[in-house]
This record gives C-alpha cells, sequence and structure tokens, in this order.
C-alpha cells in the first residue's frame, strides 16, 4: 500500500531531491548563478545547489540545479483517467465485432489541419504498429482508412460518411498555438453539425493530449503519448458495447 | 580504402538495375510538363510579385499567368510561347505589367505559329537567359566567398535546423548557431508548405512550426549568414526544401538567392506528402537540372523510410533509394560531389547488436558512394521522453557519423519528439557533436572491421537485398513499386495524389528554353 503522501526520492526516504535545468537570459558568471538559486528557491527547492552552469552565447547561461523540493504530494488529489475498459487481445477484439455487428467495424482516421506528421496515426493504423504490437490494420474485423496526413475537415466528414465509419480517428502532433486543440474542436463541431446523432465516435490522440481533454475537445475518447493500438482497439469494442 | 570488401561485380549490377528501373519514369518525366516547372521557367525569366488585392490572399502573378494561359490556351505547348508572344501583341514592357493586365482580363492567350513563334521562343530565351546569368554569378560568388573565408576545417560538417516561423527570429538563432559551431543552417519550412500550389510573397512571420520558403526569406537569411560567415571565418551554408508541389520553383528561387542546398528527394513527395507520382518525377528532373546549374548541393530523404518502417528489415529500401536517387541526379545532370544521399541512425536500440549494425549501413553507403557528401540524420523514431537516453543515443549517432566518414551530419536534439529545440537543447546537442569530434575525429583510421566479421557480412547481405528489390522493381516497374508500399510501407497509385491535375503531357511543339539551356549549359 502507497502511503497518501509522498516527496521525490533520491537516495533517501523523504529526502524530497529533484534536478532540474534551464537557462536564464543573464550572462555567466557569479551573479547568474545567484539568478538560478533564487529561481530554484521560488520553485521549493531549498536548500539548492547550482552543482553546473555555462555560458551560450553572451547573454545566456545554463544551469543544473539539485536539491531538495519542499511540496509535498497528496496522492488522493491526483486526478487521472484509469483505463475504464479490458484490455483485449486482437482475436478477443476480432470475434467481438464479428458477433455483435456482423459485419466489420470500419475506422477512418487520419492527420488534419496542416499538420504533416502521421507517426502518431500511422502508429495505431498501420500493420507496422507500436511498441510490439501490430496496428489496427492487423485486425482482421476492423476495416480501416488511413487518410495520411493534411486532411482537411470536410474531406476527413465526407469519408466517413461514404465509408459508414463507426468510428474517426484523428492524430495531432503540431501544437503550435494551440492547433492541435482548435483543429480537433473544428472536426468535433462539424462531425455534430452534419451528421448528429449518427455521427461516428470521435477519438483524438497526439503527445500532447490529455485524456482529461475530452469534454473540451467535444470527442468521445482521447489518447496520449504512449497509447498502443491494442489499448484503441479495445476502446473501440468497449465503446461499441456501450453503443449497442 | 575498401573497409567492406565490396565486390565491384555486385555493385554494377545494383547501379545498371538502377538505371534500368528508372529508365521508363526518365521518359514519362520528359514526356510531361506541369503547372509548377512552368511557373519555375517564368520565375526565371523575371516575373516577381502577387497579386496583393485577390481575396483569397496574396496570389503570385506566375501563379495567374500560369493559370490562365492554361485556361485560354492549354500548357501542351509551354507557357514561354503564348506569354512572349502575349507581351510582344499587347506591346507590354514587362512580364509583372503583363501579369497584372491578365488578372484584369484584359489579355487573350493563344499558341503562336510560323514567324510569331520563332520570336515568342527568342525572346523568351533572351529573358530565361539573363535568370540563368544570375544563378551562374551566384555560384561564382560562393565559390569565391568560399576561397576566401574558407570551409569548415574538420568533416562532417555540422548541421543545424532553425524552425521559428518568423525570418527575423531566424536570423538570431541561425547567427547563435553558426556561432555555437553550426556549419550549415537549415530552415524548416511552416507545416504545410509541401502542399501549397504556390510559392508564397515577401518577408513572412507567422509559420507553423517552420518558416515558409519565400524568395525574400531566402535573401534575408542569406544576407545575415554571408555577415556571420566573414565573423565565423568559415562560409556558413544556407539551406531549404525544394519539395512537395512547387519542387521547381523553390530550385529556381534557391539559385537565384544563392542557397547552398536543398532538400530533394525522388520519391519523398509521392510517399509521404501523397503528391502524385508522375508530378514528382516531372517535377524533381527540371528542380535538379537547376540545383546542378546552381551548384546546390542535394539532400535526399531515405531517413525518413526509416522513421515509418523498420530500420533493420528495411535497411536495404535505403540502399535501393540512394541508387534510385543517384540516377535521378546524374540523369539530371548533378555531379557526385552534389549527391548529399541520405541515411539514418534509426535502428531500435533495444535490439542487441544495433550500434554494430548501424555502422554496417552506414559503411555501405559510404563506400558505394564514396564521392557524394552522404547526410548522416540522428534518431527521431526511438527518441522519447526520456531526454538523458536521448543524449546517449545522439552520442552514439555523432560516433558512427564520425567513424564512418559521414559528410553532413544532422545534429541531434535529445528533445526531439518533446519540443521544437530551446538553445539550450541546441547547446548541448553541438557539445556531444563536439566531444566526439575532439575525442574521436580520427578514429576511422584505426577502425577496421574484421574480415568476414559481423559487420562486413551485415553490409554484404543489405546490398544483396537491395540487388533483390532492385530486380523485382525492374520486373514490376517502379511506378507499380511505389504502388505497392515498397518504400516506407506507403501504397501511392500513379494516378491518384495531390497535384494530379497539374500534369500536362508534352505536345510536339512543347517549347522550354530554360530546360534545353539547363541541359546544354548555355548562357545566352
Amino acid at each position: 500500500m502507497t502511503k497518501r503522501h509522498v516527496r521525490p526520492y533520491g537516495d533517501a526516504t523523504g529526502d524530497g531531491m529533484v534536478q532540474v535545468s534551464f537557462t536564464l537570459p543573464v550572462p555567466h558568471g557569479p551573479r547568474a548563478d545567484g539568478a538560478a538559486q533564487q529561481l530554484a528557491n521560488k520553485m521549493g527547492i531549498d536548500p539548492a545547489m547550482v552543482v553546473h552552469s555555462h555560458a551560450i552565447g553572451d547573454g545566456f547561461t545554463f544551469f543544473v540545479v539539485y536539491g531538495s523540493v519542499n511540496h509535498i504530494v497528496d496522492l488522493d488529489e491526483v486526478k487521472v483517467v484509469e483505463r475504464e475498459y479490458p484490455l483485449l487481445s486482437p482475436a478477443e477484439v476480432n470475434s467481438y465485432v464479428k458477433k455483435s455487428l456482423r459485419r466489420k467495424l470500419i475506422v477512418v482516421g487520419g492527420c488534419i489541419g496542416t499538420d504533416a506528421h502521421t507517426v502518431g496515426i500511422d502508429a495505431i493504423l498501420n500493420i507496422k504498429g507500436f511498441a510490439g504490437e501490430k496496428g489496427l490494420e492487423y485486425y482482421r474485423e476492423l476495416r480501416v482508412v488511413n487518410l495520411g496526413a493534411q486532411v482537411t475537415v470536410p474531406e476527413i466528414v465526407k469519408r466517413a460518411r461514404t465509408e459508414k465509419a463507426d468510428a474517426v480517428l484523428v492524430s495531432q502532433v503540431v501544437t503550435q498555438r494551440d492547433a492541435h486543440i482548435l483543429n480537433t474542436q473544428e472536426m468535433s463541431a462539424a462531425f455534430r453539425e452534419a451528421m448528429g446523432e449518427r455521427r461516428p465516435l470521435m477519438i483524438a490522440g497526439g503527445p500532447r493530449f490529455d485524456p482529461l481533454m475530452a469534454p473540451e475537445l467535444g470527442v468521445d475518447r482521447v489518447f496520449g503519448r504512449g497509447t498502443t493500438p491494442g489499448e484503441v482497439a479495445s476502446y473501440l469494442v468497449h465503446a461499441i458495447k456501450e453503443k449497442v | 580504402m575498401s573497409l567492406l570488401d565490396l565486390d565491384p561485380k555486385v555493385v554494377a549490377t545494383a547501379r545498371r538495375l538502377a538505371a534500368k528501373a528508372a529508365e521508363p519514369v526518365v521518359d514519362i518525366a520528359k514526356a510531361h510538363t506541369t503547372v509548377a516547372v512552368e511557373r519555375a521557367t517564368l520565375r526565371l525569366a523575371g516575373i516577381t510579385g502577387a497579386d496583393t488585392t485577390h481575396r483569397a490572399g496574396d496570389i503570385p502573378w506566375v501563379n495567374r499567368v500560369v493559370d490562365t494561359v492554361r485556361e485560354h490556351c492549354g500548357l501542351e505547348h509551354g507557357a514561354v510561347l503564348p506569354v512572349f508572344d502575349a507581351l510582344a501583341r499587347n506591346d507590354i514592357g514587362t512580364l509583372t505589367e503583363l501579369a497584372e493586365a491578365t488578372a484584369a482580363g484584359q489579355i487573350q492567350y493563344t499558341v503562336p505559329t510560323g514567324a510569331a513563334a520563332r520570336r515568342a521562343a527568342k525572346a523568351g530565351r533572351v529573358a530565361i537567359a539573363r535568370g540563368l546569368r544570375q544563378v551562374d554569378r551566384n555560384r561564382a560568388q560562393r565559390d569565391k566567398l568560399i576561397t576566401k573565408i574558407g570551409d569548415p576545417p574538420q568533416r562532417p560538417w555540422i548541421y543545424l535546423i532553425v524552425a521559428t516561423g518568423d525570418i527575423d527570429e531566424d536570423v538570431v538563432q541561425a547567427a547563435s548557431a553558426a556561432r555555437a559551431g553550426a556549419d550549415i543552417i537549415a530552415v524548416i519550412r511552416s507545416t504545410g508548405q509541401s502542399l501549397l500550389d504556390y510559392v508564397p510573397e515577401g518577408a513572412t512571420h507567422h509559420g507553423f512550426a517552420g518558416t515558409y520558403a519565400t524568395q525574400e526569406n531566402f535573401r534575408i537569411m542569406r544576407a545575415a549568414m554571408d555577415e556571420v560567415s566573414k565573423e565565423v571565418g568559415r562560409y556558413i551554408r544556407v539551406t531549404n526544401y525544394a519539395s512537395g508541389l512547387c519542387m521547381p520553383e523553390i530550385a529556381v528561387l534557391g539559385g537565384l538567392e544563392r542557397l547552398d542546398m536543398m532538400l530533394n528527394d525522388c520519391m519523398y513527395g509521392i510517399l509521404f506528402r501523397d503528391i502524385n507520382p508522375i508530378r514528382t518525377f516531372v517535377d524533381q528532373r527540371f528542380s535538379r537540372a537547376m540545383h546542378a546549374r546552381a551548384g546546390i548541393i542535394i539532400n535526399t530523404g531515405e531517413d525518413n523510410y526509416l522513421t515509418t518502417a523498420d530500420a533493420v528489415e528495411a535497411a536495404h529500401t535505403v540502399t535501393v533509394s540512394q541508387l534510385l536517387n543517384e540516377h535521378f541526379a546524374h540523369e539530371a545532370g548533378l555531379p557526385n560531389e552534389l549527391l548529399g544521399l541520405g541515411h539514418a541512425f534509426e535502428i531500435n536500440p533495444d535490439l542487441p547488436e544495433s550500434f554494430r549494425m548501424e555502422l554496417a549501413h552506414a559503411l555501405l553507403a559510404r563506400e558505394l558512394f564514396p564521392e557524394a557528401p552522404l547526410k548522416w540524420m540522428p534518431p527521431t523514431k526511438h527518441m522519447t521522453g526520456d531526454v538523458f537516453r536521448g543524449h546517449l543515443l545522439d552520442g552514439f549517432f555523432n560516433l558512427a557519423g564520425v567513424l564512418t566518414g559521414q559528410s553532413i551530419l544532422l545534429v541531434g536534439m535529445m528533445t526531439e519528439a518533446v519540443v521544437t529545440p530551446w538553445l539550450s537543447d541546441r547547446d548541448l546537442a553541438v557539445a556531444n557533436v563536439r566531444y566526439v569530434l575532439n575525442a574521436a575525429g580520427n578514429l576511422s583510421e584505426d577502425f577496421v572491421p574484421a574480415r568476414d566479421g559481423y559487420i562486413v557480412k551485415r553490409a554484404h547481405q543489405v546490398l544483396g537485398e537491395a540487388v533483390d528489390l532492385l530486380d523485382r522493381i525492374v520486373d514490376d516497374g517502379l511506378l507499380n513499386a511505389i504502388g505497392d508500399g515498397t518504400f516506407g510501407l506507403m501504397k501511392r497509385p500513379q494516378d491518384k495524389g495531390k497535384g494530379t491535375d497539374g500534369v500536362v503531357s508534352k505536345a510536339d511543339g512543347y517549347v522550354n528554353p530554360a530546360i534545353e539551356m539547363l541541359e546544354t549549359g548555355a548562357t545566352k
């Protein structure tokens, strides 16, 4: 049983030791080290040791700081989305889809907006897969339509319609100026407007998404960094069970 | 000196098969033109600027002209004949004035015949020759600056990326990167530019994850790096991207503004941007002829295959692509010293002997292409948020690069896949390279892989697999192989993809003085 209150662990319980590194726009020297010390203190690191600093160009200094942080973590206050469904093997996913839908489950996926990074969607959809798990194309009872990169919102809505998609997967890697959030919101609104209740399941994924963001994005489920194809496939089964 | 003892007969077979696989594609490329090739031709002839009154935003004049020519009389005969004929018939002085009149609906384009056609072709040639002489002057100027200021003292050259979205901020970052040790500065383009069917105009400040490639941005960066070159005592090379739907135009603009390197791959657009295969091969051929003229080193994109396919299983597809890139480049007039063939350090670090395999693959590229300035790309696929492990991996990448004599080293960032590089990330990354260069820069003198040892065997195996694959591609046809997902697992049929409608079959009377002058080297 984990204790409710914990502190970071360096080499002894409760020592609170952390390591941080950062750059300040201050020329290298004793004053810069003092500034780093002050910042660390304000971050709750006290005592703080500036163990390393070096100049980057004329006006900047890079620091490595070790020290004991005085904050305490209350595990009871930690809120995360716990996986709300059981993990299934590809065989289990296939057999459930076959039995309950009596046809293939259709998944349409792509990177929307100007995002050209297909690495995320490909890791989930391509047969090659990710982290040793095969992608959704490998599942016999899933039919996968991967639209690739830079798909417009109208395009994905149209394609989801013509393919009679059960689920739409979008990946967003680029986060500059919140593009990932705005794009996904635009997509979920478009599906609601075009298809209403008959809209497919909407799933968004990307390294900068937090599963807690689903309501804000207007989608059914959000997957963050490190998600594997098996988790997505298991979720699809779970979500159709809810629908049926 | 050969370390791998590659069989010259096998190497010759590989090259012969690559040439055979490429041949039908070269024929297709010669038989077609594209809207982008025609626009590039007119840009050489001096057309600049954009229509700022259009409601869709700034549309470059060259797009207005080429689109209108196509509407009125088609592009089967090229844009030069109708454009220079219209110039003469309407008694207009410059192409930009012609573009304005075109936008106002005052110009009717037709394909001239007889004496009018000969006059138009001649006038077009004179204008294009002026553009090409500018490119030639830039090339001479680069050579002069290199003689005066000097090349980097070491190999590999250190290649760093900036990607702020704002050209003014890029200049600051680039200058600081050069002072920190970068020999080559690449300005990453804004996400999505590769799919724009026009080149934006002017200095830009609002890109996404990169900065728009424009003629003015090229000029600003080159001018700034000329200053920094003098300060740091070595010629800082500037790189951009001739890929996507505007390959030929970017190539022209790079030549006009003395860029030094260009990303330019024969298949990247097809595979990773879903651009139509024919469009890509036609555009590629023109753009490479342009780079050859400008003395621009191309960087090919084989590293990309390994980000989607497995770096061990697909190692031979890199070799095949390098051989194809080499052939297409030679065919377009690029000599070996301008061939920055790419490859990457992308093997899963959890695999046993992963580093030995990396050495084998890197040495294979080195020995297959002894005169090419090979571009060595850092790990990305197996970089995670664990920046400490990433930094170590980058160190091994640097070591492999030094040990196998790579020519251009793109500096890996430990924050790859986390953030766009911070000031400190770049600083730590360059320190990593410097340590390896300093500690082991000449280790290649002592590095002789055991005959019939692991590295030698692995290299032979990959070359053998490459020959087998080339054999299949020759049987199947390169376009079919691309359609079947041979490279990077992407399937791209030849009649699909973005930019398909910009491809035009040439008519018998097609005229393009630029292509002719690029082929013959003529200056008038």
